[in-house]
């Protein structure tokens, strides 16, 4: 039988995107430190302005450097197009902005990041676009919260903090019935672990900053375009269906088609909202995207040995993460993780709030920072940081208990993840 | 923009703008399982150097209505229809793989609808591998995959999009992955069957040909083949490029387009 010949995953990874510089030779990709680009005469100035030619004008709105990642990741990902953005909240931004108006509606999951619950929530609300938030896991939920102003489903691919898996095919069915596109923050799987798009997702985004670049040195995000979504067979889409004034009457769909919702995001979003990534990020975070499938095969190696110690270990009563049989989503997990289902994880101290506490005081290679998806072992406790102004009773209506740890699992040797996790499990026991 | 042909609406891409009658009309035509947005990167150029641009899609694709039409000739009455209701005298005509198909028997049987022709991907016969054929039938993704994969040259499996942050190859496969069940077969069934013959000898109007040097689905032989035949040609090579010509390499085809076309 005969299958298409495609570059395989690794080799993407350290190539798509890039050919040597053909003026240096530089096989490393450059980073072009510019903020502007000379143009060859004044027609060929204004085919860019005038999206006649493709081009870099200003590097708000591209860039060389920021362009070989935009191709990696869409490559990453299978989507015809990416834009990349100053942080994962700029990509959120860009993407609702792109597709969406005052009056407008969203579904969103309810359990996802913090960040993107308080521009739901608070801030979209301001600009007149409001949201249902609903249990992931529940679809009658899903469908029942959608009204006619709705324009797009949002959900993480993994929850937080639960780490809820969402089953993107069931979700997707519900939105392309209902004519409406499944928007994905996948930034806790990344392409290697789940690729959203081939499982029915429209858009996918990500904080780049975290597994993806996987150092923690520099900030960036990013909003995949899948391709595959119909933006004309409704008239719920006039940013991308209709023409658009600021490029002459231009309809995106009309003349890019599956291309539209890429072309839009930066020809006008990037222009007239600026959240642009830098040319310096971007080059780091190349870095990162060129050893993703190495990092992500270790970091879900040592999560599976340190589930096994915590598991073992009679100072944590619980463990939650979807390899984990007791969760919710163990056998979805097996379907649409096979690769494993990512390094973050939450597991309870025996001891509540004061013996979470002792726990967080106590480790000593664990960072106690508030990020997740870094090369280093991360580590908070929620009750005593992040939600500390929480009562208990809150803290469980957010799906917080007093004892919950949250460990996001480095590439440390796991060894020494384990040692120094039993030496703080050993001191969280000694109050 | 819409017309309507036999009542049915068919949409053409125009490049943003209305369609200048005064400057000369441009008929692009898509091939397999496309749509007019292979064109992306031409249009919109066209129409602000000269020309009035029209991005056909063809009957059942992309946003026209309307049955498939099962054989070349078919599709070519029927872009020749089109020219007439279009209403805009003879067109410069495009055509890209099936879509060149179509244009040269445009050309051969309706003289009077074509000014100049130009062929990109193009050949005398267009046998498809018997796999791609059945997936196609089966509306199997792998259909599409094998397209794709076949359809650009070594570099565009890399990189090279002048069009910063898109990515050709998910371009390509998207594109056809859009396509209604059974458009796909449809298309490769007809290029399947079509046999040229000796229609090359018959054009009368001027003829430009585009070969690209790492084309799979209509290699540089396939078209020297049917190059032979034309009475006169002007033969262009494309270094390093695929099937997928004008996204390969769209600023050489705009190059290239618009020289051919004044």
């Amino acid at each position: 039988m005969v299958e298409p010949d495609y570059l395989k995953f690794d080799t993407l990874s350290l190539h798509a995107g890039q050919e040597p510089d053909p003026t240096t030779g530089s096989r490393g990709v450059p980073i072009y430190q510019t903020t502007s680009y000379s143009f060859v005469d004044t027609e060929q100035a204004a085919g860019l302005f005038n999206l006649e030619q493709p081009g870099h004008i200003y590097s708000r709105i591209s860039n060389p450097t920021v362009a070989v990642l935009e191709e990696r990741l869409a490559a990453l990902e299978g989507g015809v197009g990416a834009v990349c953005t100053a942080s994962g909240m700029a990509a959120f931004h860009l993407a609702c902005a792109t597709i969406m108006s005052a009056g407008n509606h969203v579904v969103a999951s309810r359990n996802i990041y913090g960040g993107s619950h308080n521009m739901l929530n608070l801030t979209m609300p301001r600009f007149g676009i409001t949201t249902t938030f609903v249990d992931p896991r529940d679809h009658d939920a899903w469908r029942s919260a959608i009204t006619p102003e709705t324009r797009v489903l949002f959900a993480e691919t993994l929850g937080n903090p639960g780490i809820e898996v969402l089953d993107v095919p069931a979700v997707a069915e519900i939105a392309h019935e209902h004519g409406l596109p499944l928007m994905l923050d996948a930034t806790f799987t990344t392409p290697y672990l789940m690729k959203p798009i081939e499982l029915g997702a429209d858009i996918v985004m990500h904080s780049v900053t975290k597994f993806l670049g996987g150092h923690g040195i520099a900030l960036g995000g990013v909003v995949v375009d899948g391709g595959r979504f119909d933006w004309a067979a409704s008239d719920k889409f006039p940013t991308l269906s209709e023409p658009y004034d600021g490029y002459h009457g231009i309809s995106f769909v009309e003349e890019y088609g599956h291309q539209a919702l890429s072309m839009r995001a930066r020809a006008e979003g990037l222009r007239d909202f600026g959240a642009a990534m830098s040319p310096a990020n971007a080059f780091h975070l190349l870095q990162g995207v060129e050893t993703l499938p190495l990092r992500m095969k270790r970091h879900v190696e040592n999560t599976t040995t340190v589930i096994e110690f915590l598991e073992a270990n009679d100072a944590v009563p619980w463990v939650s993460h979807p390899s984990v049989s007791s969760h919710p989503d163990h056998e979805l997990s097996k379907e649409l993780l096979p690769k494993g289902a990512g390094a973050i994880l939450s597991f309870g101290v025996t001891g509540g709030r004061e013996a979470g506490r002792r726990f967080i005081e106590n480790v000593q290679l664990a960072s106690h920072v508030a990020n997740v998806g870094d090369a280093k072992t991360l580590v908070i406790h929620p009750a005593s940081t992040t939600h500390q102004q929480l009562s208990a009773e809150d803290l469980t209506a957010a799906g917080v208990s007093e004892d919950l740890i949250r460990l996001s699992v480095g590439l440390e040797d796991p060894e020494d993840i384990i040692a120094d996790l039993a030496r703080a499990l050993r001191a969280s026991q000694k109050g | 923009m819409e017309v309507k042909l036999q009542e049915v609406t068919v949409n053409l891409a125009t490049g943003g703008v209305k369609v200048d009658k005064s400057q000369p009309p441009v008929l692009l035509v898509h091939g397999a399982g496309m749509d007019r947005t292979v064109w992306s990167q031409q249009t919109r150029y066209l129409a602000h150097h000269g020309f009035a641009p029209m991005a056909v899609d063809l009957p059942g694709h992309g946003r026209s209505e309307g049955e498939l039409l099962s054989t070349i000739s078919e599709m070519a009455d029927w872009v020749a229809d089109l020219i007439h209701e279009l209403d805009t005298g003879p067109v410069r005509l495009v055509g890209h793989s099936m879509g060149s198909l179509i244009s040269l028997e445009v050309a051969a049987r309706h003289t009077d609808a074509v000014e100049r022709l130009i062929l990109m991907g193009a050949a005398a016969a267009m046998p498809v591998h018997p796999e791609l054929l059945g997936a196609a039938q089966r509306n199997e993704i792998l259909a599409p995959q094998l397209m794709t994969a076949w359809a650009h040259g070594a570099r565009a499996h890399v990189a090279g999009n002048p069009t910063p942050g898109l990515w050709m190859r998910s371009g390509c496969q998207a594109l056809l992955e859009r396509a209604a069940d059974g458009v796909i077969h449809n298309d490769l069934a007809a290029c399947n069957s079509y046999d040229a013959g000796d229609i090359a000898g018959r054009i009368t109007c001027p003829v430009t040909v585009i070969v690209g040097s790492e084309d799979k689905m209509t290699p540089p032989k396939a078209t020297a083949q049917l190059v032979a035949g034309f009475q006169e040609v002007d033969l262009r090579h494309l270094e390093g490029v695929g099937h997928m010509m004008m996204i390969e390499a769209p600023d050489r085809i705009r190059e290239m387009m618009l020289s051919a076309l004044r």
